[in-house]
């Protein structure tokens, strides 16, 4: 049956009304075989690799872009976590730095905005490498402008490493005080149960699981989403799930065959699609206005978590039936600064800290992109890190956290972070907390869901 | 007999408002570079006139994004909007 003029328009008007976009190619390189003892020898690896790979993937990217006229948003690399390439290494934070400065200017040359890798999978302990790393953090992530970083503090099997909460929390009001509106925070995100091939930064990482070269794909669309949801205003909610459904399921087609086609115009393997919404800070492409469209007066009002489960499911069942490869976060994004509609619901009072965690409950994937006062102690903030990676552990999902405590800033003000990264209002936070809970360190131990053999 | 070329179908979508001279201009950016119109359709959608081409560039003496650029003059001189995507996109999202 040919394509309907109906069909092509449908298309179309969600590339040129509505944000519909390929949100990230990012490809996952391993740089296992990059190491060395000699720092100088890994770095000259590491950059070639980076470089030579980065420039084909905007060569390509453009081709398909121009080909498919979806626009290719964001091009990425992620790595090899880079606490492995520490380890043979001489013991030394000043090696870490190093290496971040080496990636970051790699994704120069090859013009790539973000690199993603930096990072370690401590959830049950660490090893010295790894601690210089969490060590290094601040200096690396103040002293680049495109490297991401990720630490795996948690997971379902082995529990939570709170001796790594504790000294992440430190690091991260260091690295808060040395950039400017502490922005360098929002650089790294801190998992329970990170994915090996998420598409998206902070936390794109290319595990150990995966092959020489992976080419994963993060789609999104919003705006699209908001459109057929408020196109429908009166159906119930098992139609309004089915319609969710039937429109994921398409952009999720264009993904997939995105994705399948720059793979194989790179000669790697095509890794997964990711699913999840992202909002931007553009009119019209936010999560929260979808929720709203549902009929939820205000994001966070009671009502949301329900509408967000129900968003999120017909998601995945729409994701899934589109593509056999889906992966990744694949849930849901609610970042507050990047999201008009979030930003709002902060603003009006409806969204509270407590009720966005009770929300990444049901969807992915945490506590994201949240700007407290700079003067909030580091075990708040180890704390706030706990109690969302909990959620994760507990649940077998992915939560993340990526806080932003800005320096000299208070409660309610605003924050400029500019570009993608958008605005945030400083979030109501306590200034006391459970300092001696999590002063006892130690790892909280896995839980009983994880005895499933 | 030389072996024909398989097709490389991609479809052009106009939006706007309809006016005389559309189609010509369109069919003689094509013809131009040797590009052959297969199909044309075309509707009022919602408060849009909507106009759909395939075309198949199998042939084409130019590259996608010089067509581009060409029919993005055209868009910006007739007042339009137009883009042109590869067919595989559409089978994909809209057939299972």
């Amino acid at each position: 049956m040919p394509i309907s003029v109906e069909e092509v328009f449908e298309t179309v008007k969600m590339t040129l009304d509505h944000h519909f976009d390929i949100r990230t190619v990012t490809l996952g390189i391993n740089l296992k075989d990059c190491m060395d003892r000699n720092t100088t020898k890994l770095c000259q690896r590491i950059k070639k690799r980076i470089v030579e790979k980065g420039k084909l993937l905007n060569k390509f990217a453009d081709a398909t872009e121009n080909k498919y006229g979806i626009p290719i948003t964001n091009r990425r690399i992620a790595v090899t976590p880079v606490s492995l390439l520490l380890e043979p290494l001489a013991r030394q934070k000043q090696a870490a730095v190093q290496i971040a400065k080496v990636l970051d200017s790699a994704a120069k040359g090859a013009n790539i905005d973000f690199v993603g890798g930096f990072g370690a999978m401590v959830q049950k302990g660490m090893t010295i490498a790894e601690e210089n790393l969490i060590d290094a953090i601040p200096q690396a992530l103040s002293k680049t402008e495109r490297v991401c970083g990720f630490l795996n503090l948690a997971s379902t099997a082995a529990g939570m490493n709170v001796n790594a909460v504790v000294k992440f929390a430190q690091r991260l009001k260091e690295l808060a005080r040395l950039t400017k509106n502490g922005i360098g925070c929002a650089k790294i995100a801190v998992f329970a149960n990170v994915p090996e091939d998420n598409p998206f930064m902070a936390g794109a990482h290319h595990g150990i699981g995966e092959p020489d070269f992976a080419l994963n794909i993060g789609i999104s669309g919003p705006g699209v989403v908001r459109n057929v949801v408020q196109q429908n205003p009166d159906c119930d909610l098992t139609q309004l799930s089915e319609i969710i459904k039937r429109t994921v399921f398409k952009i999720t087609r264009a993904g997939e065959l995105i994705g399948r086609e720059m793979a194989k115009l790179m000669n790697v393997e095509f890794g997964i699609v990711d699913i999840s919404l992202a909002s931007t800070t553009s009119a019209g492409d936010s999560v929260a206005e979808i929720i709203e469209a549902m009929g939820v007066k205000s994001m966070g009002l009671p009502g949301s978590t329900a509408a967000l489960a129900l968003l999120m499911d017909a998601v995945k069942k729409g994701g899934a039936m589109a593509s056999g490869n889906i992966g990744g976060l694949s849930g849901t994004f609610i970042p507050v600064s990047e999201d008009a509609g979030m930003i709002r619901a902060v603003r009006a009072g409806t969204l509270s800290l407590e009720k966005l965690e009770a929300l990444t409950a049901v969807c992915s994937v945490g506590l994201d992109m949240f700007a407290v006062p700079g003067s909030t102690p580091a075990d708040v903030l180890s704390a706030i890190i706990a109690d969302e990676l909990s959620i994760g552990i507990i649940n077998n999902k992915t939560t993340s956290v990526r806080v932003i405590p800005v320096p000299g800033k208070k409660i309610g003000d605003m924050v400029h972070f500019g570009g993608l990264l958008g605005s945030a209002p400083v979030m109501k936070v306590p200034k006391v907390a459970s300092s001696k809970f999590i002063g006892r360190k130690g790892r909280i131990p896995s839980p009983i869901q994880a005895l499933r053999n | 007999m030389a072996k024909k070329q398989p097709a490389q179908i991609c479809i052009v979508t106009v939006t706007g408002v309809d006016k005389v001279g559309i189609i010509a201009r369109l069919a003689n950016a094509m013809a131009k570079s040797n590009i052959n119109i297969v199909d044309v359709n075309q509707k009022i959608m919602e408060e849009y006139f909507v106009m759909t081409m395939a075309i198949d560039t199998a042939a084409s003496t130019i590259g996608m994004e010089k067509l581009k650029k060409q029919l993005d003059k055209i868009a910006v001189e007739m007042s339009l909007k137009i883009t042109v995507q590869d067919e595989t996109l559409f089978k994909a999202m809209h057939r299972i």
